[in-house]
């Protein structure tokens, strides 16, 4: 796993500890509470890194380890 | 009676769909456990998250975050976004691999071979299989529980206890019956069809849900000043996290890992067609899991605002809170589609993990023990359907002594499974990981597991936090350490694998 990625995990999962908006009673949009909007948005960053992950740090070594050998 | 209809309906149209999966069969042990490695990317990323998020993921988010406010977003689903995906990437595709080149089934299978050990099965059969039951029973009750609420006043004279709902032992028997017979029938072919359709069908029902309450608790003209008079509603301690331990938020972040040691998902990830099958489920996990969680978590909340009377009986079980919701605001039709959507994420988990343990069983040990050529492919199938069978039947039984909180059973079995992490990512990754040092870990794991779960009183202290200098600490962090030491450790006082045994998995 590149150190490049595993950089990105290890913000994401600082920023998820959000100590920030712990006690925050702020209502983005009027409606959602801050700290779950927050999360929500940590959701998004998730999706948005394992995409990066997928197209620049794929093993691609593993396709080719397995072509033709199915034995199970 | 609509709703039972409706309920009665969609239960059928299962029992259709795994008769066509089961038109497909080839008749081979690797067609019934493993669909031929045939299932492509969109399939993989449907039945996997169909298989994830569970009772767990609707009716308990949904309670919890009644009990507890919109903390129970962060605790459990964006640290699953992240954490999730990781272990697929990093543990799944390259299980996958392994699974693919040498012609593994089980987890069991590629623990014995990587392990250079025949009785490291013997240790990890019954643990896995005792973590996978609380898992089962999460679905198995909440889903008796859906039932009965969502039924009641359909048979008056019948069930007058349960003010006319079906009682909740013969919906869960109901529904143990469905899920057995297509997975019987269909097997992984099966499952992973009736995962993907349930998957869709839970996931816009639920958005649908979500709208629908939303209208019928606010009583305003548009969906937006409905979400607004609830929002502005919301008590603070359910808005914030003010009574929320700092440190008990971040040890939950160990819960995630359990998927990289769930039996069941390690199959499904053997069903993959190739590695690249694997990208789009990465991907898009952690936005399904907020399409699910964050409808299901505003509900909660709004469930504490007082714009709808949660009666009693409802407050003791939080697990009904969604169900309840459904019934009084959504009318008969909506709420008899939007209980099938409840009941379709149960089922969802509820099948693969039936035909894992039964896998398990008839590779693991019948074949293993009795050798591989002792049986035919049907004699396989055969008897992985047997197990499956008794598997349904201890579960409906264990369901009956109708423990109380969907969430807290959860907890423990995923706190099991993650305190596990660490052998599988060492098997995978570390040369110098010796049986010696697994079954120093795996020992380990199960002590400390079931010295907790007693000092939790066996689960019915739900808030039970270890106090460590002043701070509370989930019980998984102390687990997992443990179980991290004693693999370690060990491994590192014992024998280095053979040379031979080392070729085999690393380059």
């Amino acid at each position: 796993m590149p150190r490049s990625l595993l950089a990105v995990v290890f913000i994401l999962l600082v920023l998820h500890q959000d100590n920030w908006f712990w006690a925050d009673e702020t209502l983005v949009f009027g409606f959602m509470p801050i700290g779950l909007f927050y999360h929500a948005c940590i959701s998004v960053a998730a999706g948005a890194t394992w995409l990066w992950a997928v197209k620049f740090c794929w093993p691609a070594e593993l396709e080719k380890d397995t072509k033709g050998e199915p034995s199970a | 009676m609509t709703p039972f209809l409706i309920i009665i309906g969609y239960l059928g149209l299962l029992l259709v769909l795994g008769f066509f999966a089961s038109r497909l069969f080839t008749g081979t042990k690797s067609d019934y456990q493993l669909a031929s490695h045939s299932i492509g990317p969109f399939l993989l990323l449907m039945s996997i998250f169909g298989t994830t998020m569970t009772a767990f993921a609707l009716v308990g988010s949904t309670g919890e975050a009644f009990k507890e406010g919109i903390g129970v977003y962060g605790m459990l689903a964006s640290s699953s976004g992240i954490i999730h995906s990781l272990c697929f990437f990093v543990v799944g595709v390259k299980l996958w691999s392994l699974g693919r080149r040498h012609g593994y089934t089980t987890q069991i299978q590629f623990f014995r071979d990587r392990l250079d050990s025949d009785r490291i099965g013997l240790l990890l059969f019954p643990i896995l299989v005792g973590l996978v039951i609380p898992y089962l029973l999460i679905g198995v009750i909440a889903a008796g529980g859906v039932v009965e609420t969502m039924t009641s006043g359909a048979f008056p004279d019948f069930f007058e206890a349960t003010k006319g709902g079906i009682p909740r032992n013969l919906g869960s028997l109901a529904i143990c019956g469905v899920v057995l017979c297509y997975v019987f029938f269909g097997g992984m072919r099966g499952t992973a069809w009736a995962n993907a359709f349930q998957t869709m069908v839970f996931m816009v029902l639920g958005i649908v849900a979500f709208g629908v309450i939303a209208s019928r608790l606010g009583g305003e003209e548009t969906l937006l000043a409905n979400l607004q008079k609830l929002g502005e509603a919301i008590p603070k301690e359910k808005l914030t996290r003010v009574e929320m331990s700092k440190m008990k938020f971040f040890t939950y972040l160990l819960i995630p890992l359990s998927v990289g040691m769930f039996p069941h998902l390690f199959q499904h990830w053997l069903t993959a067609k190739s590695a690249s099958s694997f990208k789009l489920p990465i991907v898009m996990h952690p936005i399904f899991i907020m399409i699910v969680w964050v409808p299901c978590v505003l509900i909660g909340v709004w469930a504490t605002t007082g714009f709808v009377k949660i009666p009693p009986p409802v407050q003791a079980n939080a697990n009904i809170v969604l169900p309840f919701l459904v019934k009084v605001k959504a009318g008969p039709v909506l709420g008899g589609f939007l209980t099938a959507g409840i009941l379709a994420a149960v089922m969802s988990s509820l099948d693969s993990q039936f035909l894992c343990l039964g896998t398990m069983f008839s590779t693991d040990i019948v074949s293993h023990y009795a050798g591989r050529e002792r049986f035919t492919d049907r004699q396989n199938v055969f008897i992985t359907r047997g197990f499956i069978i008794a598997i349904v039947a201890v579960t409906y039984a264990c369901s009956l002594a109708q423990p109380k909180s969907v969430f807290t059973l959860g907890i423990w079995c995923f706190s099991g499974f993650a305190s596990l992490f660490p052998l599988v990512f060492a098997a995978v990754y570390w040369r110098r990981l010796t049986k010696w040092g697994a079954y120093a870990g795996v020992l380990a794991t199960i002590s400390a597991w079931i010295y907790f779960f007693r000092a939790a009183e066996w689960g019915k202290n739900r808030s039970y936090t270890i106090d460590v200098a002043g701070y509370e600490v989930m019980p998984v962090a102390a687990i997992f350490l443990a179980s991290l030491v004693a693999m370690v450790g060990v491994s590192l006082v014992t024998r280095p694998p053979k040379a031979a045994t080392l070729a085999k998995f690393f380059d």
